[in-house]
């Protein structure tokens, strides 16, 4: 199978944090290009003092919208219209939640340009509880047309995505962790918007992954090699557009398929690859992300083992998906 | 263009509204004949360096149409400019039309903003004008909404921002009609002295007649010449379906059947305004 990424996944964080990375981007593309313009909605906060230094440097560029979305997202996408390359960002819930009027109509449907980062999506937000969690953004993202949806797994990925995404016409959107992540690419990968990468090879089944759960997957197909069950493991960064011919392969060579996403299962990566298989292939797809539930406060810890979200459970998972194979 | 020729340009852009609705039977027509006289001033000298030939040119001052639903008079308006035939008028809401129901710059020429989910717009004319200030642009945009519209909470989110970054180069116009679809504005949530509440957004504010296209033109000079580092706004006093007697007195007039036997005693009473001119 094509691997058209470098993995460096070892199981060990990140060397800088994405953060870090992302800011370091930011001024690189700031300085690179007068038209690049970054709009925050009083969460600049969350990427830490880098990107004040920022402010300091490009006060025309980047802006202060104060707690206002709404205004940020129809502000941002007639900049677009005049050239400008607008980067935007506040948590996953409020920038989707409470803007997704304004990301549809002022932004997609007049077709205009956003790249929209939502920060620290589903139970990332730990101790500020289930009034933060987004479990519903990639829901409704699917359904704006000719959006495209990201889940980030780390910061390579995330800064060699936007770097190309900027310069493009449309509608991205980022949910994207903004600490504790594990490093799995190797600076050097290139990304293909509607491409997965194939991060470990095997044939009893497949996990299909995005974002958080990608890593937690590998550690689950750790656990399920122990016990001679090889799985394969896909990172489906690219939501919309989906790697059909992927999900399509995966089913075929593997015959059942798990995904795991931090998000709920109904509207999301579980639902859109079912949605896939069901019209090509139907094949048996096990989808791990929360149901019909709300997020709750907690710690990572916590919330990974209430939601499902550990190697343990994904491996169990696995074996209920194989066992329901038709052959 | 002389005082009289601007009210016949007037006239003409509700007749030419009337007929537009009349072929779709239905339409929004107390907000559309609401807003025919600063439609009239806009785009007969307001708005500078536009080009019906070149709608798009990027340092044309630009109009928002916030009150999207009020897409009809503004078609008639641009048909009389010259940015598209006259007989696209009746193709109103027609599958496959150039002419949506509501405001869209994809499929109208001369259309800045798809609009239509209301309290959107002003936050659209920030981005315009905040572009414009940073790319050293010298045009000037504006930005049309209803006074229900102004109800949307992200009116004011977007007030705030035009005053921080000091758009001086918006000006806003508020139709204070007085009504919305289920009554009067004072009925369903009263929004008090509209110009006393964008100064204390940082704004200066005029309130102006509404119909009086000569006091309109006034105005905007006025804010133009006042406005210094902040936004602008107009407040329109004016009559929902003003300019046509029938409808103005109409109790709810917002959304409403047009039929021939209407839409023909409205064009009669502006055949005389026009005759009278």
């Amino acid at each position: 199978m094509r691997r058209m990424a470098k993995i460096i996944y070892n199981g060990e964080y990140e060397k800088k944090a994405i953060t870090d990375q992302f800011v370091e981007n930011l001024g690189g593309m700031l300085e690179k290009d007068p038209d690049v313009i970054y709009l925050d909605a009083d969460l600049m906060f969350a990427f830490g003092a880098g990107l004040w230094d920022l402010g300091d440097k490009y006060p025309e560029r980047v802006i202060r919208c104060g707690i206002a979305e709404a205004n940020m997202v129809g502000t941002a996408a007639a900049m677009s219209v005049m050239g400008m390359k607008p980067i935007i960002h506040s948590f996953a819930s409020f920038i989707t939640r409470r803007a997704f009027d304004q990301i549809f109509l002022s932004g997609a449907y007049g077709r205009k340009t956003l790249n929209i980062i939502g920060s620290e999506p589903g139970y990332k937000q730990t101790y500020w509880g289930g009034t933060h969690m987004a479990f519903e953004d990639i829901a409704m993202m699917r359904t704006v047309p000719n959006a495209h949806i990201f889940d980030i797994v780390d910061g390579v990925q995330f800064n060699k995505l936007i770097s190309k995404t900027v310069d493009m016409k449309g509608i991205y959107y980022y949910r994207t962790p903004l600490a504790d992540n594990i490093a799995v690419y190797d600076e050097d990968t290139e990304f293909e918007i509607g491409k997965g990468i194939v991060l470990r090879e095997g044939n009893d089944a497949s996990i299909i992954a995005c974002g958080r759960l990608v890593t937690i997957s590998l550690q689950a197909a750790e656990l399920l090699e122990e016990e001679g069950i090889h799985v394969r493991v896909v990172d489906m960064f690219t939501i919309k557009p989906l790697d059909e011919a992927l999900v399509l392969k995966c089913a075929q060579e593997t015959g059942a398929i798990v995904t795991a996403e931090n998000h709920s299962v109904y509207g999301g990566l579980g639902a859109a690859v079912a949605e896939f298989l069901g019209e090509n292939d139907p094949t048996v797809v096990e989808r791990i992300g929360t149901r019909d539930e709300f997020g709750e406060v907690g710690s990572e810890a916590y919330l990974r083992e209430r939601f499902g979200f550990t190697p343990e459970k994904i491996a169990e998972r696995v074996k209920e998906a194989i066992a329901k194979k038709k052959d | 263009m002389t005082v009289n020729e601007l009210k016949k340009f007037a006239t003409d852009v509700r007749i030419e509204t009337v007929k537009c609705l009349e072929a779709r039977t239905f339409g929004h027509i107390g907000g559309c004949l609401s807003i025919a006289d600063v439609l009239t001033v806009l785009y007969n000298g307001e708005l500078k360096n536009i080009d019906p030939a070149d709608p798009k040119k990027l340092d044309r001052d630009m109009l928002v149409v916030s009150k999207g639903h009020a897409g009809p008079a503004v078609f008639a308006t641009l048909a009389l400019k010259g940015y598209f035939p006259l007989d696209w008028l009746p193709t109103l809401c027609e599958g496959g039309t150039r002419l949506p129901s509501h405001c869209d710059r994809i499929r109208t020429p001369g259309i800045d903003a798809s609009t239509g989910s209301l309290g959107q717009g002003l936050s659209l004319a920030n981005g315009f004008a905040h572009a414009a200030k940073i790319k050293n642009l010298k045009n000037r945009i504006y930005c049309l909404m209803g006074d229900g519209e102004i109800q949307e909470g992200q009116i004011w989110e977007a007030a705030m921002y035009a005053h921080q970054y000091k758009l001086n180069n918006l000006i806003g116009i508020v139709d204070w009609n007085k009504k919305q679809i289920d009554g009067t504005i004072d009925e369903c949530i009263s929004l008090l002295d509209i110009a006393e509440k964008f100064r204390a957004f940082g704004w200066y504010a005029v309130t102006v007649k509404g119909d009086d296209i000569e006091a309109i033109q006034e105005a905007f000079k006025q804010v133009r010449e006042n406005q210094s580092d902040k936004p602008g706004v107009l407040v329109l006093d004016g009559v929902k379906g003003s300019g046509v007697k029938c409808i103005e007195k109409m109790k709810f007039n917002h959304m409403i059947p047009v039929d021939k036997e209407l839409a023909d005693r409205c064009l009669a009473e502006l055949e005389a305004v026009k005759n009278s001119l």
